[in-house]
């Protein structure tokens, strides 16, 4: 029951030290306590590492804004009631993987396999209508929350079991999920017209100009960020991000806990498939192909460490919610679409590098002691 | 000390062993506990002790006998039934999460939670300064745990081990990176739980603090119980005769005078200072003389050592190296100017612990080893042969991985590491921390003969007897200043604590 240590790299630490270290200001001179001479002042902290977080977070949201605004220069119909619904409707499904995906990397581990599972349970839904127009939509929603936790459990178990990185496991479940859409579609692809109007007027509702499918991704985002921060069960995977061989010796059970992760990020990337098949009404066995890097990307733009132990899902939705709009902004300004995986890929580079550079200040000022001695 | 030997005892180890392949780490050591007592553990590095803590800590299952608590057998199958049969256990090697806060870390799993189960952290983070005050330190619970030092990881795990609230308090050298008054503190808390009835099993490499605080002392040898008793009714002498299984040569071998030869200053620090953590420091270090940074833990001593070796930068001040000046911030042009630092924080700074224990030992030789460039694996065993033949580093085999040695072994290895590297100048943090006495006696017979040789020596060090044994001239700091320069002759314990706590000033 070792995946998350199965998975740790030991040749890291260096590399981790410098995930998300505060730049905490250096403490007050003098006029210390006795004991040693430290002072428990506003010094490092959390509130370092909190400012740190919601600077990352701060950071997204601002080149969000300027983004909108200097594609809305450009061309004013970019902020038209039509267009920010669709960026919202396409964001949608991308939040509600990207939060999964958070549970997963905090606690140093990786689920490549949420592409898959979105397709083959968008195309169940499509197969679900087919054979029963008049299906209520909980039990399509049910069918696919149901249809993504047994693939996360069997993504959980083999890693379990196998004691082999997430990362070499969900690639391959990657390839046999997609397999298994592919023999049960054999070419068949479900469009629009076979779909019940109600399921298809779900995809397009909205309350209050608000897509429907955007509330859900909010509510899914909302309740995933509550628990990683303010549950016991959330806040162990971040211990178990952060150093796995602690977390066994605190008692933790880290085999179960991550399990429970790939869990519920294929549950959630089980909904979003029921999601993009209600928004596009067509669905065939290439859904959602490609789409886990995608994920990763918007998870690690939004601040959440790819060694894990650090990172919010709020960040990771705004990240989502970034490359969304790029897209957006490059197809209203005629850019060719394969500069949008262009700029996606650049963004990553950034926002490692960024991680980077601030934890390595940080470092020197707290004089962390972890990195290595030079000689 | 209100236990009496007729209550029967709380926790029982029952012919308890273990072995790691071919390693026989504990052979059928029996142990009681009793109700209200602290209880010693002593023996050489590699003797046993962590890996009897293990079992007790669920970490490790015993291969035959078992434990009982209140006259009952119990399964410790892993660290949270260890837990949940009331037994805290503070590991040797600080087991922190570097990105949660201090608070998270004491109360990971027992966090408080209030409404709906969410995790109430006002209350959490008032609890843990409840704890830092009754060891009367001055933490903020709400800083995250990444760059702590390590006194300050130690006392994290001390304060995580008392916010249990168990019956059984196991502690794995906790006073290793604490100075006399942090470790004092953690004594009084200790008595404390004694009174109310709770089981302490101890172990230290200072026996001080075990004949200060433990009513009973037990001696294991090569895994093996060599003597369980009353503490009234031993010495040190004693003990340390049962634990080395042999008599052990003089502490502190160093003879009055020796440092009188003096040559040429090889180190000298001028006005060095780092904002708000250190100033104005001023010393000198000849060949041939052993100088000691004494003081509190915090008093920012490992801090100016790094400085000056240069891993982190200083905002004034200068280090020359035989005159030369040292650009500040490259520890690689210190030591290609003759510098060596054996770092405070071994375990993480000193080893790679995937690495098997002989190329540890020659990476800082690896140059020097190779032949044509290729590294001549029968040299690099040859060299590492040689090196833990001295220093007594106990381990399985030489291409084990380096993780698998005990801590003290683990020290010993980084030590040797660097002694090997023949430096102009030898910068130690601490050279004897959680090393056993007659590994203690040779570490500072290897250094009083380098300095003999012409090495000039600044030592970092929390052990005043070490200081006092050790040194030509003794520098005191406190709050980041050096409050007193002492040549041996007036380096007294009095005169250092005085100097230290800055209860008087004493200027030399
Ligand atoms: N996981 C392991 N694999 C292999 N050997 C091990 C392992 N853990 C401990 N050992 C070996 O068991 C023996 C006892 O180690 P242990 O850590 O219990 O010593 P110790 O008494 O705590 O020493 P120290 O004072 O240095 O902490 C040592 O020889 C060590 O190399
Ligand atoms: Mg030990």
């Amino acid at each position: 029951m070792t995946a998350a240590d199965a998975h740790s790299s030991p040749a890291s630490p260096d590399a981790r030290a410098a995930q998300n270290a505060s730049p905490s200001p250096a403490p007050p001179a003098s006029g210390a306590p006795p004991a040693g001479g430290r002072a428990p002042g506003p010094s490092g902290g959390r509130r370092g590492a909190a400012r740190l977080g919601a600077a990352r977070e701060t950071g997204v949201l601002l080149a969000l804004l300027l983004l909108v605004a200097g594609t809305t220069l450009a061309n004013s119909r970019f902020l038209s009631a039509q267009s920010v619904k669709d960026i919202l409707l396409g964001a949608a499904v991308m939040v509600v993987l990207a939060a999964g995906q958070t549970l997963v990397v905090v606690t140093r581990n990786i689920d490549l396999s949420v592409g898959s599972v979105l397709g083959l349970a968008a195309f169940a839904t499509g197969k679900l209508f087919v054979a029963q127009p008049g299906a209520p939509l909980p039990l399509a929603l049910l069918v696919g929350l149901a249809l993504g936790a047994a693939c996360g459990l069997l993504n959980g178990a083999l890693i379990a079991a196998a004691r082999v990185p997430a990362l070499v496991i969900t690639l391959g479940t990657l390839y046999v999920f997609r397999g298994l859409d592919h023999s049960w579609a054999s070419g068949e692809q479900i469009n629009a017209a076979d779909m019940p109007h109600g399921f298809l007027d779900f995809g397009t509702a909205t309350v209050l100009g608000v897509p429907v499918l955007a509330l859900i991704a909010a509510a899914v985002l909302l309740a995933v960020g509550v628990f990683l921060g303010s549950y016991r069960t959330g806040r162990e995977l971040y211990a178990i991000g952060s150093e796995p061989t602690a977390a066994r010796l605190s008692g933790i059970r880290v085999g179960r806990r991550v399990f429970l992760a790939f869990v519920i990020s294929g549950a959630l990337a089980g909904l979003a498939g029921v999601l993009h098949a209600a928004r596009f009404g067509t669905v065939d066995a290439t859904v959602g192909t490609g789409m886990e890097l995608q994920v990763v990307a918007a998870v690690v733009v939004g601040g959440v460490a790819i060694f894990g132990g650090s990172g919010t899902a709020y960040g990771a939705a705004l990240g989502a919610l970034l490359l969304t709009t790029i897209g957006s902004a490059l197809t209203v300004l005629r850019v060719d679409p394969f500069w949008q995986q262009a700029v996606d890929g650049g963004l990553i580079l950034a926002a490692i590098c960024l991680d980077r550079v601030l934890a390595l200040r940080g470092t020197r000022r707290a004089r962390a002691k972890e990195a290595p001695h030079g000689a | 000390m209100a236990g009496s030997a007729i209550a029967p005892p709380l926790l029982h180890l029952r012919d308890v062993t273990k072995s790691f392949g071919p390693v026989a780490a504990v052979r059928g050591v029996s142990l009681p506990l009793y109700p209200g007592e602290a209880h010693a553990l002593v023996g050489e590095n590699g003797a046993g002790k962590s890996t009897l803590v293990k079992m007790l800590a669920g970490v490790h299952r015993p291969d035959a006998g078992h434990v009982e608590l209140d006259g009952r057998p119990v399964a410790l199958a892993d660290p949270a039934a260890a837990r949940a049969a009331g037994i805290a256990v503070i590991h040797q090697e600080p087991t922190l999460f570097p990105d949660l806060t201090v608070a998270e870390n004491i109360f990971m799993g027992r966090q408080p939670t209030g409404r709906l189960g969410r995790i109430d952290r006002a209350a959490m983070e008032g609890a843990a300064a409840r704890l830092f005050a009754r060891l009367g330190v001055a933490l903020d619970p709400g800083r995250q745990a990444r760059g702590l030092s390590i006194a300050d990881q130690q006392l994290t795990e001390i304060a995580k081990a008392l916010s249990v609230d168990a019956r059984v308090f196991v502690m794995d050298e906790p006073t290793a990176a604490l100075s006399g008054i942090e470790a004092e503190r953690l004594f009084s808390v200790t008595r404390g739980l004694c009174e109310r009835g709770a089981a302490v099993l101890f172990i230290s490499h200072r026996f001080e603090e075990v004949f200060a605080l433990c009513r009973r002392v037990t001696v294991l040898r090569d895994g093996r119980l060599v003597s369980t008793g009353l503490v009234a009714d031993v010495t040190v002498d004693t003990v340390v005769r049962r634990m080395v299984g042999r008599e052990v040569s003089a502490l502190y071998p160093r003879e009055p005078g020796a440092g009188a030869a003096r040559g040429e200053v090889v180190l000298d620090v001028r006005g060095l200072g780092r904002r708000g953590v250190f100033e104005d420091i001023s010393f000198t270090v000849r060949a041939g003389e052993i100088v000691a940074l004494a003081g509190l833990v915090g008093a920012g001593r490992s801090e100016v050592v790094r400085a000056v070796f240069g891993v982190d930068r200083h905002d004034a001040g200068e280090v020359r190296v035989r005159g030369r000046r040292l650009p500040p911030g490259s520890p690689a042009a210190a030591v290609a100017a003759g510098l060596a630092l054996v770092p405070e924080d071994r375990r993480r700074q000193g080893l790679v612990m995937e690495l098997s224990v002989q190329r540890n030992a020659a990476l800082t030789r690896l140059r020097h080893l190779a032949r044509l460039g290729l590294l001549s694996a029968r040299r690099e065993r040859r060299f590492a042969a040689e090196w833990a033949g001295r220093l007594r580093v106990r381990h399985g085999g030489l291409g084990d991985p380096v993780g698998t040695l005990s801590g003290g072994n683990q020290q010993k290895l980084v030590l040797a590491k660097w002694l090997a590297t023949g430096p102009r100048v030898l910068i130690v943090d601490e050279p004897t921390r959680g090393i056993d006495v007659g590994s203690k006696a040779e570490v500072h017979r290897i250094i009083s003969r380098l300095a003999a040789e012409g090495l000039a020596v600044l030592m970092v060090s929390s052990e005043l007897p070490e200081v006092l044994g050790m040194a030509d001239r003794v520098l005191v700091m406190r709050e980041g200043r050096i409050t007193a320069e002492l040549p041996r002759a007036e380096a007294t314990e009095e005169s250092v604590m005085f100097a230290a706590t800055g209860q008087r000033e004493v200027r030399a």
